[in-house]
């Protein structure tokens, strides 16, 4: 039986780990490097790097960054942010990254996702997906969360799935930095809507939000967090041991 | 010294790190000299099988490898390096492997129950054969052990020569073995301590 996954998500600008609540007001947490394999020996699935830098100079910096962390850590690397071209791909992919995920780049140019699939395969393209409720419609935002693009977010991650994206991560607004639980409903239909890996993100704030995420949506595969890690409130191991308890097939 | 055999597909900037940090010395190579020399052979591989196959094929590397394992060279291949080692594939078509393991690599599509996913994306536990000893490169794993898989194909029709299994709504091959080849559908270099310790019974065969 496959495990469902836990993913620990790390922000990293100039450098350093950083997590938004609601995407504003950063706090430093902690050296990418030590963090990742901090987490790789507790027991994560998989680790998600998301580059948040702007500049070219913090761009190169967060290259070696993964560099370093791939060459130390033995577990399946994502890496996200400013990924905007196939070369984009190839630059991460370089040092060592193993999936890459596509956000606002894949909405400025749609083709991104069916270009890298074809070069890269479909098991390497993640599409994420920052969606908020706008009147009552689930919605696609860019640009981490601050621009309203207007598009029907389930009509997208269909679109981003068929055109080749080997997983989906959604990146719930409604719930993110709120930690009261992940957005079901959100994930429900975004479950219905595609047949590759879901990955639930926004909203955990303690272990029983794993619990009912999985025990309520068996089509979701893995569930993505930082603050609650980075900041010791949960521990990989404590969850996985919950929910190995409750029933939900985990690697422990 | 073992050679890490680099014929142009994929990244294996992560394979050569996760045997550095072992302390294996091995080499990232397609020169055919240093592969002769090499003690023991890796046939990494990602994509699809026909791309895979011409270039290794291109570069001479297929009758090679066939030359130096027939003197009893180990030799491990991963992922599509290991769905390389069976005589063919039928990966959009039919194409012939290297053929040092008997069976063939067919789509997981039909075979898994329609609901499941493929590619199957993830960690699943393997299981061990029957009245078969543990194989050697798994002496420091325990059945149930997870490893990372990543793949839409599997090798069948190889059933005296699976080294072990992973349920995915039907018993797929995680790996196989024929005297001193050795294939492993997953990616021990992504499978963490578990994952490194079939390397490091690897390098100790």
């Amino acid at each position: 039986m496959i495990t469902k996954r836990i993913i620990p998500c790390l922000d990293v600008k100039d450098g350093r780990v950083v997590k938004g609540v609601n995407f504003l007001g950063l706090a430093d947490v902690s050296s990418p490097v030590k963090l990742a394999q901090f987490y790789s020996e507790n027991g994560a699935d998989e680790l998600v790097f998301y580059d948040i830098t702007a500049s070219s100079d913090g761009r190169k910096l967060f290259t070696e960054i993964l560099t370093e962390v791939a060459s130390k850590i033995f577990i399946p690397l994502t890496v996200g942010g400013g990924i905007n071209t196939v070369d984009d791909f190839d630059r991460v992919l370089k040092c060592g990254a193993d999936k890459v995920s596509v956000n606002s780049g894949a909405i400025k140019n749609p083709d991104l996702i069916s270009e890298a699939a074809k070069k890269y395969g479909d098991q390497c393209v993640v599409l994420s997906a920052d969606i908020k409720r706008v009147d009552g419609k689930f919605t696609l935002f860019a640009k981490g969360g601050r621009e309203n693009t207007g598009i029907d977010a389930i009509e997208w991650v269909k679109r981003g799935a068929a055109g080749g994206a080997g997983e989906i991560v959604v990146n719930s607004i409604d719930t993110d930095g709120v930690k009261n639980g992940f957005d079901l409903e959100m994930l429900e239909a975004v479950c219905n809507a595609v047949n590759v890996p879901v990955i639930a993100s926004g909203g955990a704030g303690g272990i029983d939000h794993f619990k009912t995420l999985f025990h309520a949506l068996p089509k979701v595969d893995a569930g993505l967090a930082a603050s609650i890690f980075h900041f010791g409130e949960v521990s990989i191991k404590d969850l996985k041991n919950e929910l190995h308890n409750d029933g939900i097939n985990v690697r422990r | 010294m073992i050679a890490i055999i680099d014929y142009g597909v994929g990244n294996l900037f992560s394979l050569s790190s996760s045997f550095k940090s072992i302390g294996a010395d091995t080499v990232v190579t397609g020169d055919p000299e240093v592969i002769r020399k090499a003690e023991k052979l890796i046939l990494p591989g990602v994509g699809a099988f026909r791309d895979a196959a011409e270039k290794l094929r291109a570069n001479g590397l297929d009758k090679l490898i066939i030359e130096e394992t027939a003197k009893g060279k180990p030799l491990l291949g991963i992922c599509l390096g290991m769905q390389m080692l069976f005589e063919k594939s039928f990966e959009y078509g039919e194409y012939e492997g290297l053929g040092l393991i008997p069976g063939s690599v067919v789509p997981m599509k039909g075979v898994v129950p329609d609901d499941l996913k493929v590619p199957h994306i993830g960690w699943n536990g393997l299981i061990f054969p029957e009245n078969k000893p543990k194989s050697k490169i798994f002496k420091y794993l325990n059945e149930g052990d997870h490893m990372y898989f990543v793949h839409s194909y599997y090798a069948a029709d190889c059933d005296d020569f699976v080294s072990s299994k992973t349920e995915y709504g039907a018993l797929l091959t995680a790996s196989a073995e024929k005297d001193n080849v050795f294939g492993v559908q997953f990616h021990p270099e992504k499978s963490g301590e578990k994952g490194l310790s079939i390397l490091k019974a690897f390098c100790e065969l």
